[in-house]
């Protein structure tokens, strides 16, 4: 564990979820999503549980952002809060 | 009312943050975690006992299998509910405004080859997960989503109709339900050879190798089954999500 590279990846964590509460435009928020789990399966993998980061990249950054977008494409694109 | 939820943020996340601070350090050897004569034992006796390298593995499909079990049929039962709630049967496919779709092989012709190329990749690192999860970080989970993840790329490059003819949606569920039998049947395999509900050692007569061996392939039997829910209720959530239930044509 480098913890300057956990400083980087937590910093970018924490811009990633502001980010993605912040858009207005939902298929961004599902994208910057995405790159939130991609950045937390890389924490994992660099602590040692490769197994809990196998399981994010393939079901939080894979599938989840596909089912999102589905979903977004279905209802509307806008968000109006 | 938005100042008041910040404030309860602020409030909640200095409490965490303030918590932290008691938690053991990182690989602490000395946390209560790995304290414990359940975590020495895992630790200790699963290469002995099951002939598994991968402790996690060992532990989800053996040491845990119920666990395991009951996951994999909350999944097969969230898609159940999904495909209930979403599917929409009738004459609404027939008032759709483009009609039936005659080109059934729609997109782009460079995504089409890309994803005809990316796609056996895909799907032969998959089964590779399935199969060496007990060896290496992976299993039932990852690699069914892996596989379900392929059909939902195929989907997304060719259009659903393409997809449907490979697993449509009578057969993703009769697969997802083919999963949990194998799961639970070879518990029940267990129960006939005469042990206890998924204990594996009781199936070392119809295995090769020893009793430790016969651990160590149940697991893999195991995972595929959980492969199979997951690959197909993956598959069938999304095709049911892009189309509002429908059917017809994807994204």
């Amino acid at each position: 564990m480098i913890w300057q590279f956990d400083i980087i990846i937590l910093i970018f964590m924490v811009l990633a979820a502001i980010i993605a509460l912040r858009v207005k435009d939902l298929l961004g928020a599902t994208l910057v999503f995405g790159i939130y789990s991609f950045l937390i399966c890389l924490l994992w993998a660099e602590m040692g549980a490769v197994d809990v980061a196998f399981t994010e990249a393939a079901v939080g950054a894979g599938v989840s952002t596909v089912i999102m977008i589905a979903t977004v494409f279905s209802t509307a694109r806008r968000s109006r809060d | 009312m938005k100042l008041f939820g910040f404030i309860a943020v602020i409030i909640v996340g200095a409490l965490l943050l303030a918590a932290t601070g008691d938690f053991p350090a990182w690989g602490d050897a000395g946390s209560p975690a790995s304290q414990g004569q359940v975590s020495s034992f895992y630790i200790e006796q699963t290469i002995n006992e099951t002939k598994v390298p991968n402790m996690v593995t060992a532990v989800l499909a053996d040491f845990r299998g119920y666990d395991t079990m009951f996951e994999t049929v909350v999944i097969f039962i969230a898609g159940i509910g999904i495909i209930a709630v979403l599917r929409t049967f009738g004459d609404q496919a027939s008032k759709a405004p483009d009609g039936p779709e005659a080109d059934n092989d729609s997109g782009d012709l460079i995504v089409r080859t890309t994803c005809h190329m990316v796609v056996p990749l895909i799907q032969l690192f998959a089964l590779y997960v399935i199969a060496h999860g007990h060896h290496s970080p992976g299993g039932g989970f990852q690699g069914g989503v892996m596989l379900g993840a392929s059909y939902i790329l195929f989907a997304l490059a060719c259009g659903l109709p393409a997809a449907k003819r490979r697993m449509g949606e009578r057969r993703a569920i009769i697969i997802a339900a083919a999963g949990i039998i194998i799961y639970a049947g070879w518990g029940v395999a267990c129960l006939l050879l005469g042990g206890n509900f998924l204990d594996y050692t009781s199936l070392d007569p119809i295995l090769p190798g020893d009793e430790q061996m016969a651990r160590s392939h149940s697991m893999l039997v195991v995972e595929i089954g959980v492969a199979f829910t997951v690959t197909a209720i993956m598959f069938a959530i999304y095709s049911n999500l892009s189309t509002r239930g429908r059917l017809e044509k994807g994204l």
